[in-house]
């Protein structure tokens, strides 16, 4: 897999931050358990955290605090932990993040029928943090002009679209935010599966927001 | 290897007090021994400074503290996952830290966020079949630290703004634009130039 399109910088570094909405972080992270680049990409901007962590403020911490600390490393809890296990899904297009939350494959997942060619899978976040879901395109077909309403994130798991940005296929990321009008089209023979996160669904207005309804039912 | 090279200096002559620089050395030695005396020396240095970071992240000072108690506690538990190549323990601590915090934000979602370490560790496994090589073993942790405090000394005020809105008051990148009555597209230039400033400090000294 070539990967040829990532998150801007300015995502990795609020991912690094921890504060990208929740929706826009599954996607970074979808994308990141493929790309070493982007890996490295947030490891370098992490080190602005632990920068501060080292100049910010100490606060006063409880009296008992080390005691407490000292005494819980004897208990169970204080045991070797291990590396969270690999979710148990056999479909190598969806990346290890991702699949946590899906819990099956591609093909085992219910999809929605939202439009002829065009089915959708929602997938669950807290609320507030933006909304995610699964699209599947087929061949041929192509998604309504659309602006966007804050950062939109699209990453392909299969198949590939084109637009006038370039050409997407599996690990590629679309990161865009709402200047940007694109009408992407499936050129791949099989459908088109890409994961889509939206930072702001609520704040679609007029055109955009009919454009947009039957994709994410707001 | 660097922090093995080093750790003849990681305390100062009454053994018990370490320089901040040593702190990294103290978290091999807690990963490789299990070492309780390091444990209580990291303890001293970063308990304070955890909960001050999560207290400007806006959590009253109980939470900040059982929040800090559990992200000492993982850094017990997961020293032995540590790997000075991948940055300095303050750089590690941060995430540590930011992780369960988010953990505690998501309350209505009992998904964990992804940290980098761990989606590493999973690309790792062998029963994926592949490898990773790790790019960045060249960083020395203790040079990284300075590099990246000078680098960010140096950016001018409207780029430092951003970052500091972003990692100490936590704001997205949505809020920043509207704390500052910026356009969502100026927060992120800004913050995409503060970020490749860093990486070139970091890239051309190392």
């Amino acid at each position: 897999m070539t990967i040829r399109h990532h998150p801007d910088d300015a995502t990795l570094l609020s991912y690094a931050a921890g504060t990208l909405p929740e929706a826009l972080a599954v996607a970074v992270s979808a994308h990141v358990a493929l790309c070493p680049r982007c890996r490295h990409g947030i490891r370098t901007a992490e080190t602005v955290g632990g920068a501060l962590l080292d100049s910010g403020s100490a606060a006063e911490i409880a009296a008992d605090a080390l005691d407490r600390a000292m005494a819980r490393i004897e208990t169970r809890a204080g045991g070797v932990a291990t590396p969270e296990p690999l979710p148990d899904v056999a479909d190598a297009r969806v990346p290890a993040p991702l699949a946590r939350r899906l819990g099956a494959g591609l093909d085992d997942i219910r999809w929605r029928w939202i439009a002829p060619g065009v089915r959708s899978h929602e997938i669950t976040v807290s609320p507030g943090s933006g909304s995610l879901m699964l699209l599947k395109i087929a061949p041929g077909k192509s998604m309504p002009d659309h602006g966007h309403g804050g950062t939109e994130l699209t990453m392909v798991l299969d198949g590939s679209y084109s637009d006038e940005t370039g050409r997407y296929g599996p690990g590629d990321v679309a990161d865009l935010d709402e200047s940007i009008e694109h009408s992407p089209m499936v050129d791949s023979e099989v459908d088109c599966v890409c994961l889509v996160a939206l930072e702001a669904p609520t704040r679609f207005k007029g055109r955009i927001a009919r454009l947009l309804q039957p994709y994410l039912r707001i | 290897m660097h922090a093995a090279l080093r750790m003849s200096d990681s305390t100062n002559e009454s053994g018990m007090v370490p320089r901040k620089e040593a702190m990294t050395d103290l978290l091999v030695r807690i990963g490789a021994n299990r070492d309780r005396q390091a444990y209580q020396a990291m303890f001293v240095y970063f308990a304070p400074r955890v909960k001050g970071f999560l207290m400007s992240k806006g959590a009253d000072s109980a939470l900040a503290e059982e929040l800090m108690q559990d992200t000492m506690l993982t850094v017990w538990t997961k020293a032995s996952m540590y790997h000075p190549g991948r940055g300095s323990a303050s750089t590690w601590i941060f995430t540590i830290a930011r992780n369960l915090r988010i953990d505690k934000l998501r309350r209505e979602s009992v998904q964990h966020f992804d940290d980098v370490d761990g989606l590493e560790i999973a690309e790792d496994d062998p029963n994926t079949g592949r490898t990773v090589v790790a790019q960045d073993d060249a960083v020395i942790a203790g040079q990284e630290r300075r590099l990246v405090a000078a680098a960010m000394k140096r950016l001018p005020t409207d780029q430092a703004e951003v970052i500091r809105l972003s990692f100490v008051d936590d704001l997205s990148q949505h809020d920043i634009a509207d704390r500052l009555g910026l356009p969502l597209g100026t927060v992120k230039s800004r913050m995409r130039l503060a970020y490749n400033k860093l990486r070139q400090a970091l890239e051309s000294e190392l």
